[in-house]
């Protein structure tokens, strides 16, 4: 899909900004002690603090104000040494204090940036306007009851970092790279698990339509985007619309809509509809969040190898594709299995091996690289069989596929199938003047120019030796004894 | 500073408090007042002025991540005027 | 003497004597919460709570053990602290039956030291008033009567039944908080002693929230000594509010005695007014007198932005309650107006749930926050605040103290409330600049007015010197030799 679409009256562009929440990982609540445990029974994980009590108040968990700091330096972001929280008020069931404590003026971290690999290899930079911790709320269940929306709190006070990119992503596909890019770094960080089906980890697309170079046009925000899936799907769908209205003559007007997954489609949300004027204000139960710059130096020097990082080292030092680096890097748990393997190995080699074999036997088997029957060491040491010609390429992909099934070792399979290659030149000698006697017809044709038989001999002699012949050398061998 | 009717439904809407006709009659009167005499406010010189943000100088203080609290659904739950199943239960809301 | 007389000094020193026990100091005090209900002082009484902590004081005593600074002592406690499993109202209908399940800090601090509960005082709706009129339960009625004439007064507000509970003689102390004058101004009107101590001295956490950067708790007491006593056991850091402060609570009663030989006290010129009251004037001017026979040398200074206080304190107040009181919604505790769908249920159960004074604040605080009157409003006045806490800078560059009166008049009658709320408001003028500074501020009698009723005078201290503040205000008792007793009481 391209980055425009073609209306009756012209080319439009599209124009997305993201804001991404992602629940940081914390023990405890951004302001109180309760755990922060995913599917707990409802109201089981609630302090008073977050039930909005009388008289209950906040006290700020430094492990999440650390995480910030984390997340703003993967992003490239500057650490504001003096930030604060402000109260967003408004009135809803899951938000039992009437406000949120977040950051409006004075965030934790602003300008940052990402950058994006699109899948012909070329990368863009997306700026990112600011990071903010804020409280996430709780959630509200409407089908329980015809009457009512029930209301559990277990989620009311868990930690968040808002992250709202620049308006520079210009098609869902963009869209979809800079939510990816953006979970592994978290990842990386391990400052959120990344796992949008718990809701982790969550995305408001902003998104308007313009001309191509004109200025931009009136957004629409789409709230709770719980996969990268239905973002682009519901970024098509609202772009679609919202060109049908300006190609009318119309004028799309600024709301929150909701994307419904099951008709495809996004709708107005009626309960946002009145005007937000959430009244922010600094929260008189905090004061400003002062950060020492050696806790931030401390942070920093502790940073894990990032993405980026890690796939320009893999292409510089390790000689892989663009490609190849990329796939490897956009899980860290990937990454270091790679290199485990690789150590000491040929790094293509073992590059091919995951990305072709491993990876897409897990695909099949619905697991995870955590979840692999084979072990990095367990890789390895089949490659070191391949490389050091006890075994030939065909017959380790066999012995893979046996390993993933069974978990045995390489080496075992190899000698409980007497998979070992022949490489004494006697005995593929023996075998292939075996070939030659029985074939003489065909040995007289080749003689006489029918180069082609070459591969019906190679094919003979590699059946005759029960597919274990040394395949470089039989190549080698018979073409001297043709030849001959 | 000149306060309406239509001034009072609007932030009562926003506080969520219902006021009839009467009532915004007479609070359009009575916090016009008060926002008039506070409009001396305007007689000082704030000019280069910092807003105060916490009247007592100190550094916030922060807690360990550690899990301290929160089971106790019996506690939260037993002054609900409304509960079931462990939840609180509100008239149903529309998204 | 009867139990019910004692300060809490002295009934401290005859528990320790074993002249008296903490029943009998509980029992006589719960016969004259029987007897005197007219007051409307509680708003809840706990006499079996107390019968029950009073018989524990008494047996840790006799084992030896209990040397807390309370210990034994029954004080009454401001129905704005939450107290587990026992009612806790803010003197409004939309906590409707609301008992908590846990313990303001300030109170649990009491009770280690072995302080007594008798009930929950009365206070205006919310802490937000200034007569205790506001009340939902009934407005609290001072014990004082002008002379020759027998009309009830207000005890003032907001935490007026505290003071009409420690005037009236139903407990040895009460808690109070102070947002603008509240615990000063009640004490002022019933001839008691009230200090608010400097933000962030007492925990704010399990009070309920009015305005949290001006909120502020502390004791009311029938002498300056007790006022220290009790503010030592409420006092000290605690974790759970991010405001309190982490500094050493010293022994305010050791060096109450010391005297104000050498010290300077300021005397602020824009406290004065054409509109003052001579009879304030003249205990002013009484005051400082006193001061300066006991050896102090006062000067007049000046807070220049004095007068900006009170407009600055109606905007940040009602801001700050605007949000806190966004969580009475009818959905976790207190009163639901059930409706069909949420938003009437939101509205009804607000409505019907709040008074008229704590609706108008909710009202200014939402207006003053809303989109495009912050700046004009709600900034403006905390930039005003910083003038205000400047001057006070200023000034304690060169006094140790300053001495104000506490109010611009004596209680008024409780069928006569000022016409109009900026009126109202008016009576917090000698109280609110602390407030907004942050400052301690003590409340002392120092007099009765030409009816016949009690008057104070306010001395405010640098942050944190509570013992200056103390120190001063004890000069003025022992110079005043107030006879705190309202007739038949």
């Amino acid at each position: 899909m391209a980055n425009t679409i073609e209306g009756a009256t012209g080319t439009w562009e599209y124009v997305i900004g993201l804001e991404v929440h992602a629940q940081i990982i914390s023990n405890s609540k951004l302001f109180s002690g309760a755990s922060t445990e995913f599917g707990s029974e409802p109201n089981t994980q609630v302090s008073p603090v977050d039930a909005g009590m009388p008289g209950m108040l906040p006290v700020i968990n430094m492990t999440c104000i650390e995480q910030a700091v984390k997340t703003g330096l993967a992003i490239e972001g500057t650490i504001n040494r003096y930030s604060v929280f402000d109260r967003k008020n408004y009135f809803y069931p899951d938000l039992p204090q009437g406000y949120q404590i977040s950051q409006f003026k004075q965030p934790i971290v602003s300008e940052g940036r990402l950058v994006i690999e699109m899948e012909d290899g070329s990368e863009k930079v997306i700026g990112i306007e600011r990071l903010h911790v804020e409280q996430d709320a709780g959630k509200s269940l409407h089908d329980q009851d015809p009457g009512h929306s029930y209301v559990d709190l277990n989620r009311s006070g868990v930690g968040l970092m808002e992250i709202v990119s620049k308006p520079d992503l210009r098609s869902p596909e963009e869209a979809a790279a800079y939510v990816r890019k953006l979970r592994s770094i978290l990842r990386y960080v391990e400052t959120c698990d990344g796992n949008m089906q718990d809701g982790s980890m969550r995305v408001d697309a902003n998104v308007s339509m313009r001309r191509p170079g004109e200025e931009y046009g009136t957004r629409c925000e789409i709230k709770n985007l719980n996969s990268v899936r239905f973002m682009s799907r519901a970024l098509e769908y609202e772009a679609l619309r919202q060109v049908d209205i300006l190609e009318a003559g119309g004028k799309v007007a600024q709301e929150t809509r909701l994307f419904d997954v099951g008709r495809g489609e996004t709708r107005s949300m009626r309960s946002k509809e009145e005007a937000h004027d959430y009244r922010y204000f600094p929260d008189p139960d905090l004061l400003p969040l002062r950060l020492e710059q050696e806790l931030i130096n401390g942070i920093a020097a502790s940073m894990p190898e990032l993405p980026d990082a890690k796939r320009h080292r893999f292409m510089a030092d390790f000689g892989l594709s663009p490609y190849d680096a990329s796939v490897l890097v956009a899980e860290k748990e990937n990454a270091d299995f790679y290199e485990a393997v690789a150590e000491g190995r040929d790094k293509k080699l073992a590059a091919n091996w995951l990305i072709s074999e491993l990876f897409g036997l897990l695909n099949k088997a619905g697991k995870g690289i955590e979840d692999s029957p084979v072990s990095a060491p367990a890789l390895g040491e089949l490659l070191d069989l391949i490389s050091d010609d006890t075994i030939s390429g065909r017959t380790a992909k066999e012995i893979f596929a046996e390993m993933f099934e069974t978990g045995k070792a390489a080496g075992v399979i190899v000698e409980e199938k007497g998979l070992k290659q022949v490489t004494d030149t006697g005995a593929i000698e023996a075998v292939i003047d075996e070939v030659m006697a029985r074939e003489t017809q065909k040995v007289e044709e080749y003689r006489s120019g029918k180069d082609k038989l070459f591969g019906f001999f190679v094919g003979q002699v590699m059946k005759a030796s029960g597919g274990k012949a040394n395949p470089k050398m039989v190549n080698e061998v018979l073409k001297t004894k043709l030849d001959g | 500073m000149s306060f309406d009717k239509t001034t009072i439904a609007r932030i009562s809407r926003l506080a969520r408090i219902a006021t009839t006709e009467a009532e915004q009659e007479r609070l359009a009167g009575e916090l016009g007042g008060i926002l008039a005499w506070v409009e001396q406010l305007d007689e000082v010189d704030v000019e280069g002025v910092a807003p105060m943000t916490s009247v007592v100088e100190m550094n916030l203080k922060a807690r360990e991540d550690v899990v301290s609290d929160g089971a106790n659904a019996e506690g939260i739950l037993k002054n609900a005027p409304r509960s079931a199943h462990g939840f609180f239960v509100v008239p149903k809301v529309v998204e | 003497m009867t139990p019910t007389d004692l300060t809490i000094a002295q009934a401290r020193d005859l528990l320790a004597k074993g002249e008296i026990s903490s029943m009998e100091l509980v029992e006589a005090h719960i016969d004259a919460m029987e007897s005197n209900r007219e007051l409307n002082a509680y708003i809840t009484e706990t006499p079996e709570k107390a019968l029950a902590m009073a018989q524990d004081s008494d047996a840790r005593r006799a084992k030896g053990e209990g040397n807390g600074l309370l210990e034994g002592i029954p004080v009454a406690i401001k129905d704005l602290f939450c107290t587990a499993d026992t009612l806790t109202t803010a003197g409004s209908h939309i906590l409707d039956g609301f008992k908590p399940f846990y313990e303001s800090t300030v109170t649990t601090n009491m009770w280690r030291e072995g302080a007594v509960m008798l009930g929950k005082t009365n206070l205006d709706e919310f802490a937000m008033g200034s007569s205790n009129l506001t009340s939902y339960h009934g407005p609290a009625i001072n014990p004082w009567k002008a002379r020759g004439d027998n009309r009830s007064r207000v005890p003032g507000g907001s935490s007026g039944g505290s003071a009409s509970a420690v005037a009236g003689r139903l407990a040895l102390g009460a808690t109070g908080t102070d947002t603008g004058g509240s615990i000063r101004q009640p004490a002022a009107f019933t001839g008691t002693v009230g200090i608010k101590p400097t933000y962030g001295r007492c925990s704010r956490w399990g009070i309920v929230a009015f305005a949290s950067s001006l909120d502020q708790a502390g004791p009311m007491t029938r002498s300056v000594r007790d006022a220290a006593i009790m503010l030592r056991a409420m006092a000290g850091h605690d974790p759970k509010d991010s405001t309190s402060a982490d500094v050493a609570v010293p022994d305010f009663e050791a060096g109450l005695d010391k005297g104000v030989k050498g010290m300077t006290i300021g005397i602020p010129k824009e406290y004065r007014s054409d509109a003052m009251a001579p009879e304030i004037e003249a205990l002013w001017q009484q005051g400082i007198k006193w001061l300066e026979e006991q050896g102090a040398r006062t000067v007049e200074i000046s807070l220049p932005h004095t007068k900006y206080a009170l407009p600055a304190y109606y905007i940040v107040a009602p801001a700050e309650a605007s949000s806190n009181l966004s969580r009475y919604d009818g959905v976790k505790y207190g009163l639901r107006v059930e409706a069909d769908d949420l938003l009437s249920m939101y509205e009804k159960t607000r409505a019907a749930g709040f008074g008229d004074e704590v609706k108008r604040r909710i009202l200014i605080g939402t207006y003053v926050l809303s989109a495009g009157y912050y700046d004009a409003y709600y900034l403006k006045a905390q930039k005003v605040r910083t003038r205000i806490a400047e001057d006070f800078r200023h000034v304690f560059g060169h006094v140790d103290a300053i001495l104000t009166p506490a109010t611009p008049s004596a209680a008024f009658p409780v069928d006569e409330p000022p016409s109009d709320p900026v009126e109202m408001y008016l009576l917090d003028t000698f109280t609110v600049p602390v407030n907004l500074a942050g400052l301690p501020g003590m409340v002392v009698p120092a007099g009765l007015s030409g009816a016949g009723l009690p008057l104070g005078l306010q001395v405010i201290g640098k942050a944190f010197d509570e013992e200056t503040v103390l120190r001063v205000g004890r000069a003025i008792e022992q110079a005043a030799d107030f006879d705190g007793r309202p007739e038949g009481y």
